[in-house]
């Protein structure tokens, strides 16, 4: 079987995010770089599949500056991916553009049985490029995945939706899956492991050959939040404490 | 006037207040609303479509649909762009919207904005405001040269105003296009809670370590019962087993927006920050006066919330007249 598991390299939650001159996006000088959460739970539900199943090639998939973001696929390699496949882009693409590279890299590749992804990146909170690909593949796919089971070329596999509740789909293979927290537990990479990866050749491809001028939506006017006004500390014995602010949840928040 | 589609979400036969939001939405801004109704449940929520502004509703009215299968909703949809010749299209970033869109949005050639927070037009152009690095900074997504226009919008976002008279003869029966299955819907298992889905949710009361044990959540249930909340938690309880994941708030939980976001015995780590920042109002009950959380919160009390709680539950009682 082969496997593609699909990962964004994402600015670490703790960063703290500036913005360029003009607005014009987002300054990511001195920003601390981490493979997007989510695409761990993907990365480790391939490299589980392979263990089960010897035999299976698990290739491991990022777009961007091809420097910054080979880090992810060296921390891929080393969780147990067998090959590292970087889509060179130095330019800002939506989501569409994104997803029509990848697809294009991949179908380059021969394709896949099983492509793994992240339900959203942490960055934007996009969940777009999972269902966009499978759709340029012609695959099915499932999204919010927190259970996988297969049996020869048959996912059951279970996703998460609103309320706890849990759909259960059979989908055939080749198929598109997108990971939610829930999967499994990601392993940390072992020192052997981090050592191979460091020497490994990545397969490269550029963006701009893959799939050229095709972004429809554009991010402009980028903001920084409103400063919060300052909070208002309630104080008094318990008893006043929840009286005032029960009143002004009412009369002055007026979200009672 | 432009045609604009909004994806019309039911459960329990009603309408859900995200879609009347866009509804709404569409009609305010002078567009042609049509709406559009999967399920054979959706009778009652096609009526309410055309009382919350949409001239018309395609109804999909099939069994097939009435649980959600991704490529049964793509062909209805897909169906009812083509059929509406619709170029704008707005759908609740919801466990359906966020997984039926994206798909659709490549398959006509599109990009899509999804889980935005604000929504603006200038001429026959949606911009939508979108966070980005969980709410530390955001952009406005432009999709003029996008042949459709999709945007996925979280709810609680924009207002509702109070619904007009329905036309029931505005809702047209439409038939599911045929399609060549691969993925099986088998089963749906319920979750623990009726409650509205946090993501969905207009107050939430959501807790943290600082509860002390699982049977303590009982306290905020209570409370959110007087509210017509839904309960969260942060990422440390949910590890330590006492409530369920899909009950998380945070970067690896849920992102949610409520009017009210009351935090309880949770500290405010950035990651849970990036989950709760977008919310209207948010009160924070903790006992360390240098919790990070007051530095988000509106409104702080420092105390012991087992004192506060109880006591602040039987406040909204009196307000509420329960
Ligand atoms: C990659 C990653 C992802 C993460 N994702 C998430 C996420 O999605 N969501 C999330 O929530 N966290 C997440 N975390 C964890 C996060 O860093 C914190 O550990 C977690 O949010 C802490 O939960 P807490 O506030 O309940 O607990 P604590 O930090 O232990 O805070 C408990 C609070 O309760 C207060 N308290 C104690 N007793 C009382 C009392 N009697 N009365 C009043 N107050 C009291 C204390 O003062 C304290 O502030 C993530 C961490 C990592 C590394």
């Amino acid at each position: 079987m082969k496997i593609f598991v699909g990962i964004k390299q994402v600015p670490d939650t703790e960063t703290k995010i500036k913005l360029l001159p003009n607005a014009a996006g987002v300054d990511l000088t001195g920003v601390k770089f981490v493979v997007n959460p989510y695409d761990e739970f993907a990365i480790e539900e391939a490299v589980k599949i392979k263990e089960k199943n010897p035999g299976t090639q698990v290739f491991a998939i990022t777009l961007g500056p091809k420097q910054r973001v080979s880090e992810v696929l060296r921390t891929a390699l080393a969780m147990g991916c067998d090959e590292g496949v970087v889509v060179n882009s130095n330019s800002e693409l939506d989501n569409l553009g994104v997803a029509k590279a990848l697809a294009a890299a991949i179908k380059t590749e021969g394709g896949c049985d099983l492509l793994l992804l992240g339900k959203l990146a942490i960055d934007d909170n996009g969940s777009s490029v999972g269902p966009m690909i499978a759709e340029l593949l012609g695959a099915p796919h499932i999204s919010v995945v927190s259970k996988l089971e297969l049996t020869g070329t048959t996912a059951k596999v279970e996703r998460d939706i609103e309320g706890g509740a849990k759909e259960i789909f059979e989908v055939p293979l080749p198929c598109v899956l997108t990971a939610n927290k829930g999967l499994n537990m990601p392993r940390y990479a072992s020192l052997p492991g981090i050592m191979k990866a460091k020497k490994k050749v990545l397969k490269e491809y550029e963006a701009e050959t893959l799939a050229a001028g095709v972004c429809k939506s554009k991010a402009t006017a980028f903001t920084l939040p409103d400063d919060k006004t300052a909070v208002k500390m309630i104080a008094g014995d318990a008893g006043a404490q929840a009286q005032e602010l029960a009143r002004m949840l009412r009369d002055e928040a007026k979200v009672l | 006037m432009s045609k604009l589609i909004v994806f019309c979400e039911h459960q329990n036969q009603n309408l859900k207040r995200s879609s009347i939001e866009l509804l709404q939405f569409g009609k305010s801004k002078n567009f042609e609303v049509v709406g559009v109704v999967l399920g054979a449940e959706g009778q009652k929520a096609a009526e309410q479509a055309t009382a919350n502004g949409a001239s018309e509703v395609l109804f999909f009215n099939d069994v097939k649909l009435n649980g959600y299968n991704p490529e049964l909703y793509l062909a209805a949809l897909e169906a009812g762009i083509k059929q509406s010749g619709a170029r704008h299209v707005l759908a609740p970033a919801s466990s359906a919207g966020k997984d039926v869109f994206p798909r659709l949005a490549a398959r006509l050639d599109s990009s899509i904005a999804s889980d935005c927070v604000a929504l603006t037009v200038e001429g026959d152009t949606l911009i939508a405001k979108k966070p980005l690095y969980a709410g530390k900074a955001f952009a406005q997504v432009n999709l003029k040269d996008s042949p459709v226009q999709i945007v996925l919008m979280r709810a609680n976002q924009l207002p509702v105003a109070t619904a007009g008279s329905a036309n029931p003869g505005a809702v047209k029966i439409v038939a599911l296009p045929a399609v060549d299955l691969k993925a099986i819907l088998k089963e749906v298992v319920k979750g623990a809670s009726e409650k509205l889905d946090l993501t969905e949710a207009n107050v939430i009361v959501s807790g943290g370590r600082g509860l002390k044990e699982a049977g303590n959540f009982k306290m905020l249930e209570d409370m959110a019962n007087v509210l017509g909340a839904t309960v969260g938690a942060s990422r440390a309880v949910v590890d330590s087993g006492w409530v369920s994941h899909s009950m998380q708030v945070g970067q690896t939980g849920k992102t949610v927006a409520p009017t009210l976001y009351i935090a309880v015995g949770i500290s405010g780590a950035i990651q849970h920050l990036a989950g709760m920042t977008g919310s209207k109002v948010i009160v924070a009950i903790n006992n360390d006066p240098n919790a990070p959380i007051f530095q988000k919160a509106t409104y702080g009390i420092v105390g012991d919330l087992f004192e506060i709680v109880p006591k602040l539950t039987e406040e909204f009682k009196k307000l509420l007249h329960k």
